[in-house]
């Protein structure tokens, strides 16, 4: 379910790294929590930002949440596709749903993420606290 | 326990459940020196009768026979008694914000035919559930135009109702917005070429009014031109909405802030009355407020939702797209049914009877030795006078044979002391526009 060679935030994005390239999402467990994607608002190629910084919104139908730069960078695509397809962020928020790639200003901020395991330990923490 | 708890064993149980003592303590975190130490300073209780005759007191002293030439933004126009036999139906007049669709469909459907009717009037693709009013409208309109844009600046023409411009600059006296004024022409309308020079790459918006403060009908569709050249949009205004039934709809503005006041509510001391704001659906998801939409339940009936709601404050708290949350359901709603009642034909032949009468009105005063009439670009029901003296103190003359005069705009405009705005309607009898050329000419000699 969530891939091991990708880093998680509290917030629940994702960061795939490639050189110097951070390809960013928002996670399985955000998607479902949303519930069906209405809407997504991405920023502009060249936009830059620190990391924990806000970068865009997806709207659900029951909530407009921020989502989250997990690392500082600049960004260097956008995937347009998803204005014409926000329900691609339920279908496939690991893949096809991608929203910015980014060139990371720091890699060392990436030690700062949590890796698979680790993410999926905190939200089965998040999940019990829900249902406590 | 009732909404308003104030029985004395109702104030211990909440404190207690608070773990609190008295009343005291609840406030402990407010200074000493910034609290109330003393009763509210109201005048005692009264008896329902004192009630009824303390308010029989207060409507006696409303003036009666008077004729007023006043609109500014205000407008006296026919009303039926099919509104308000409609607005007092207790399923509107005493419900709240539609939140729950499966309770609200009156209200909402109410709401969604509102919208429809002030997208064929402006010819705009989406509208709002209401605004407070025409200036929170606009103000609001600007806002949306910055968000839109990204850029932080606007080009305010002077020749917006002065009342919509101090609304708009309170909004964003602390946002770090730049509001720009714009002046107008001898005829009358925005400076054009003055315009030109002043929108560049950082203007968000053009904001114009039309018919504008004075009356005049702006150049619309060029103004938009001219906007989107740079990149800026077009925000019209517009106060007075029986225009609509005469003039082109601003179908090449971006963003119309309407003043619905004309369609069916009572000029009432100022309010409440109701706005609108209407865009293209481009721009929907930065537009404030709430929409109400059509949709189908799952038996595949017809039915009405809040929807967008999900940018505003009671979700998004601090990040919401804008405050305005509460709408102005019951006053959309007397707009809605007067417009009904008014249909296609009758909104066009109300707007022609208040042209042909404000077109009278300003023969009538330009036979008037020493009256002028300084603004020569059209007009719709209102117009601007030039007098050989203050407005003020000819008003005064007026009141004195029962007329309330034109709006003196030296109020606003203080190089323009002796020009006066006039506002005639199809409420206006055509004696009462004779009297005042009457009274005006005997003033005046």
């Amino acid at each position: 379910m969530y891939p091991s060679d990708y880093r998680y935030t509290r917030e629940h994005e994702w960061i795939q790294v490639t050189g110097e390239t951070g390809t960013v999402g928002i996670t399985d467990y955000a998607q479902h929590e949303l519930g069906d994607v209405v809407f997504v608002e991405l920023p502009k190629v060249g936009a830059r930002f620190a990391a924990s910084q806000a970068f865009g919104t997806v709207e659900s139908v029951k909530a407009v949440s921020e989502i989250y730069c997990p690392v500082s960078g600049e960004v260097l695509e956008v995937n347009t596709a998803l204005a014409n397809a926000p329900e691609t962020i339920n279908q496939d928020p690991h893949g096809a749903a991608w929203m910015i790639k980014i060139r990371l200003a720091n890699a060392k901020e990436l030690d700062a993420l949590m890796d698979a395991a680790g993410y999926q330990a905190y939200i089965a923490e998040k999940q019990k606290e829900a249902s406590a | 326990m009732r909404y308003l708890p104030k029985s004395p064993s109702e104030r211990e149980q909440m404190l207690s459940a608070l773990g609190l003592r008295s009343l005291e303590d609840l406030f402990e975190s407010i200074p000493a020196a910034h609290r109330l130490n003393r009763p509210l300073r109201l005048p005692g209780p009264l008896s329902e009768m004192e009630i009824i005759e303390y308010f029989r007191a207060r409507a006696a002293e409303n003036a009666r026979g008077y004729t007023s030439f006043l609109g500014a933004g205000v407008y006296n126009h026919v009303r039926s008694v099919v509104t308000d036999a409609i607005l007092q139906r207790g399923e509107f007049l005493t419900s709240y914000t539609p939140y729950q669709p499966e309770i609200s469909q009156g209200t909402l459907q109410a709401i969604f035919e509102f919208q429809t009717l002030m997208c064929q009037l402006t010819g705009q693709e989406v509208a709002n559930a209401s605004m407070w009013d025409g200036s929170t409208a606009l103000a609001e309109a600007v806002l949306m135009a910055e968000r839109v844009t990204g850029r932080h600046r606007v080009v305010v023409a002077r020749s917006v109702h002065p009342e919509y411009c101090q609304v708009l600059t309170t909004y964003v006296r602390n946002t770090g917005l730049a509001v720009e004024e714009l002046g107008f022409t001898p005829s009358g309308q925005v400076d054009v070429e003055a315009l030109r020079a002043a929108v560049n790459e950082k203007a968000a918006a053009v904001v114009v009014q039309s018919p504008n403060f004075f009356g005049v009908l702006e150049p619309v569709a060029q103004l938009a031109e001219m906007a989107h050249e740079r990149e800026a949009l077009l925000v019209v205004a517009i106060t007075e909405g029986v225009s609509l039934g005469a003039v082109r709809p601003p179908a090449e503005a971006d963003i119309v802030a309407l003043e619905a006041q004309s369609f069916g509510l009572p000029p009432s001391y100022g309010g409440p009355f109701v706005g609108v704001i209407a865009t293209r659906e481009k721009f929907v998801r930065q537009m404030p407020g709430r929409l109400a939409g059509q949709t189908t339940d799952h038996q595949g009936r017809r039915g009405f939702v809040l929807t967008l709601a999900t940018r505003e404050q009671h979700i998004r708290r601090e990040k919401a797209t804008s405050n305005i949350c509460t709408n102005q359901a019951l006053c959309a709603l007397a707009a809605t049914v007067h417009l009904c009642l008014l249909g296609k034909e009758g909104l066009q032949e109300l707007a022609q009877q208040n042209l042909a009468k404000a077109r009278f009105a300003q023969a009538e005063l330009e036979k008037v030795p020493g009256v002028k009439l300084p603004f020569a670009a059209p007009s719709f029901n209102e117009f601007v006078i030039e007098l050989p003296r203050a407005v003020k103190l000819v008003n005064t003359r007026l009141l004195k044979e029962k007329i309330i005069g034109p709006l003196a705009l030296g109020q606003f405009y203080p190089e323009l002391a002796k020009r006066g705005l006039v506002c005639v309607t199809e409420t206006t009898p055509r004696a009462e526009i004779e009297r005042l050329a009457a009274a005006l000419q005997r003033i005046l000699k």
